[in-house]
């Protein structure tokens, strides 16, 4: 285990295809190389798999969020049709919720869509951090355009062999952007 | 990527890159607008102005000031509210169930289909807002803890399921419109040269980075709210429809009408999708991404739908006689020879007939054919709305309150103010946003490119 400090590389790995970018990352993966990160102008598919990355969870919330909506509707309609003021409108009585619950229906419905997109959508900016002024995240402006990132942050001898695989199969630039320092105590060796 | 097969007809004309797309999608925001933008938001920008003139007016005095009367209490403003509410629907349809069916072709129309989408849902909320008389004390509508005795909103109503459902509709087509515009603004923002128009999209782009972790939960997060999107956009018309069905007026009084409303909504907003498309096709140039394929394409949506709506004005004539009900039967025969009887056979001449023309493919695939019969179908529906609503309630159980019906100059004139309203906000949008989904339209250029597809058939064949 590193003892002493490390110096870690930030390198960029710039394609003009994603057909060689995802070669690229499978070769470097293959060789034991830890991907930060792929910037994409698109969403590429089977990316998140051939990086190792694990599937959103954001479903699941959406999920949650959704029979939060269903039952704070049923309980508002239940408190104030039934338990508050019970009312007999148009020969329609509202004694006990199971009497009008056909006429429930549609706001139980809408409340779960509301809550389950609106929680969805809140979850994922502030997941992404997407927020009115925060700082764009690609570290290469032209990564919205067309061109296709991959960003790594790697010790000296991961470097010199990511350098390698990433101008073997095709990429435009290998762009070293400084590197920096990890004291002992938060290097962590790469395991896969 | 995977391989499209060499007889599909490829979605983006010419030999496009990934550059292009964003060159031409970036063109109208970084250029000079055409002096018919300037034109057409100057026209619509009065027509918006003298609305809210008529809309003052009427906030000032009441609507005593329209034409509706006591028989007839809904009148033009209920008919502009579903006339609008329908357009709105073919976003969602577009956005949402297109992409639950993997329709590639949705790339290039979605993000203005959206945009049309929130501001038709906008229009129809000035409707619903001011038919209620006291706009100020329209908050009572929500299930606010309030000072008269703890009286709640009626659950039982379909008028407060409108209330939720149409808010519902029209926060979350925001949010889903939004979510997709975000990436888009990243690249412009990325782009752009002008410091203001730099901080402008810095802003709007919220920092959008494009890392695979976002993409992945932006992929995520599209899929699921198409989910939601997609029985919010059958609920919101089905319950726009319960505000008739659950009535006991004759001609209201019936189970057809939410798959009729429905497929009703979705034909007129195809129609508008379409009117506006082939606009900013001409303004922007972007023959090469809107093609005469999404025409025919969308033509073919506005056959299937309209003959829908032309099975259920029949069916409901059948039934009508069906049923043997008097009040039922009367309801109808007055909708067709009644004094009103001009829009009943208008609406079927438009919404009915019209639309059958879309059977040839010289028709479906014109340019001026489909832009002229898209306003034509559009006419039809207002009328159909026109229809179901003032002719009946003209003619009631009661005779004595029998009436006819007149609209007011400040009835016109919102209801003009709210297409001059909308006219302007779609061609600011169309002007400042990016107008197609460039994102999602660069992950089909290798499959549908037009000289992509060239070049794998010629690969394939060696």
């Amino acid at each position: 285990m590193g003892a002493t400090a490390k110096n870690k590389h930030i390198i960029h790995g710039v394609f003009g295809d994603e057909v060689p970018m995802m070669e690229a990352c499978k070769k470097l993966r293959a060789s034991g190389i830890r991907i930060k990160d792929v910037f994409t102008p698109m969403p590429i598919h089977g990316l998140d798999g051939v990086i190792g990355l694990p599937r959103t969870r954001i479903a699941i919330c959406a999920f949650i969020y959704g029979i939060t909506g269903t039952s704070l509707a049923t309980l508002m309609m239940w408190y104030m049709m039934v338990h508050d003021w019970p009312n007999d409108i148009g020969g329609k009585p509202t004694w006990a919720y199971y009497f009008a619950v056909p006429a429930f229906i549609p706001i139980t419905f809408e409340a779960t869509v509301f809550c389950a997109a609106h929680g969805m959508a809140l979850t994922y900016f502030l997941r992404c951090w997407l927020v009115p002024g925060a700082k764009a995240k690609n570290p290469d402006p032209r990564t919205t355009d067309d061109k296709f990132l991959i960003y790594l942050e790697l010790n000296d001898e991961q470097a010199k062999k990511a350098e390698e695989i990433l101008k073997g199969n095709g990429a435009e630039e290998v762009n070293h952007k400084g590197s920096f320092v990890v004291e002992p105590s938060y290097v962590l060796e790469e395991s896969h | 990527m995977h391989a499209e097969s060499e007889i599909r007809i490829p979605l983006i004309l010419g030999n496009k890159s990934y550059r292009n797309i964003s060159d031409d999608i970036i063109a109208p925001i970084e250029g000079k607008a055409a002096r018919g933008w300037y034109a057409l938001t100057t026209l619509c920008a009065l027509c918006f102005l003298w609305g809210i003139g008529c809309l003052a007016y009427t906030i000032g005095v009441g609507i005593g000031s329209w034409g509706s009367n006591n028989g007839v209490d809904w009148a033009w403003d209920i008919t502009n509210f579903v006339w609008w509410i329908g357009i709105g629907h073919a976003g969602t349809l577009i956005s949402a169930v297109l992409l639950l069916f993997r329709q590639k072709w949705r790339m290039a129309i979605n993000r203005s289909a959206e945009a049309m989408t929130i501001f038709a849902v906008l229009c129809a909320a000035i409707f619903v807002t001011l038919h209620t008389g006291r706009p100020w004390l329209d908050y009572m509508l929500f299930p606010l803890p309030n000072q008269f005795g703890s009286l709640w909103p009626n659950f039982n109503s379909p008028l407060l399921w409108d209330v939720f459902a149409v808010s519902t509709y029209a926060t979350v087509s925001i949010v889903f419109w939004y979510i997709g515009l975000v990436p888009d603004f990243g690249m412009i923002r990325d782009r752009v040269i002008k410091p203001w128009q730099k901080k402008m999209y810095g802003i709007l782009s919220l920092g959008w980075g494009g890392g695979a972790r976002h993409w992945s939960r932006f992929e995520e997060v599209s899929l699921v709210l198409a989910g939601l999107s997609t029985p919010l956009v059958f609920s919101v018309h089905s319950i726009v429809s319960f505000d008739f069905a659950t009535s006991v007026v004759p001609g209201w009084h019936t189970t057809i009408f939410p798959p009729y409303f429905v497929s009703g909504a979705v034909f007129s907003g195809f129609a508008m999708v379409l009117t506006l498309m082939l606009v900013v096709r001409k303004i922007y140039k972007l023959e090469a991404y809107l093609t005469v394929k999404h025409i025919e394409y969308m033509n073919i949506v506005i056959i299937v739908t309209g003959s829908i709506v032309g099975v259920a004005y029949l069916t409901e004539l059948f039934v009508a006689w069906y049923s043997g009900v008097e009040w039922e039967q009367y309801a109808f025969l007055n909708r067709a020879t009644g004094p009103l009887a001009w829009s009943y056979w208008a609406m079927m001449t438009c919404n009915v007939i019209s639309p059958q023309l879309f059977w040839f493919k010289k028709i479906r695939t014109s340019i001026v054919a489909t832009f002229i019969l898209s306003i034509v179908v559009n006419i039809g529906m207002w009328f159909e709305r026109f229809v179901i609503i003032v002719p009946t309630l003209c003619r009631t159980y009661l005779p004595s309150t029998w009436n006819t019906y007149t609209p007011s100059f400040i009835d016109i004139g919102i209801f003009i103010g709210t297409i001059g309203m909308f006219g302007t906000f779609f061609l600011l949008f169309s002007r400042y946003f990016p107008v197609i989904a460039q994102a999602e339209l660069k992950t089909i250029l290798k499959a549908s490119g037009e000289q992509q597809k060239k070049d794998a058939a010629a690969h394939a064949h060696h």
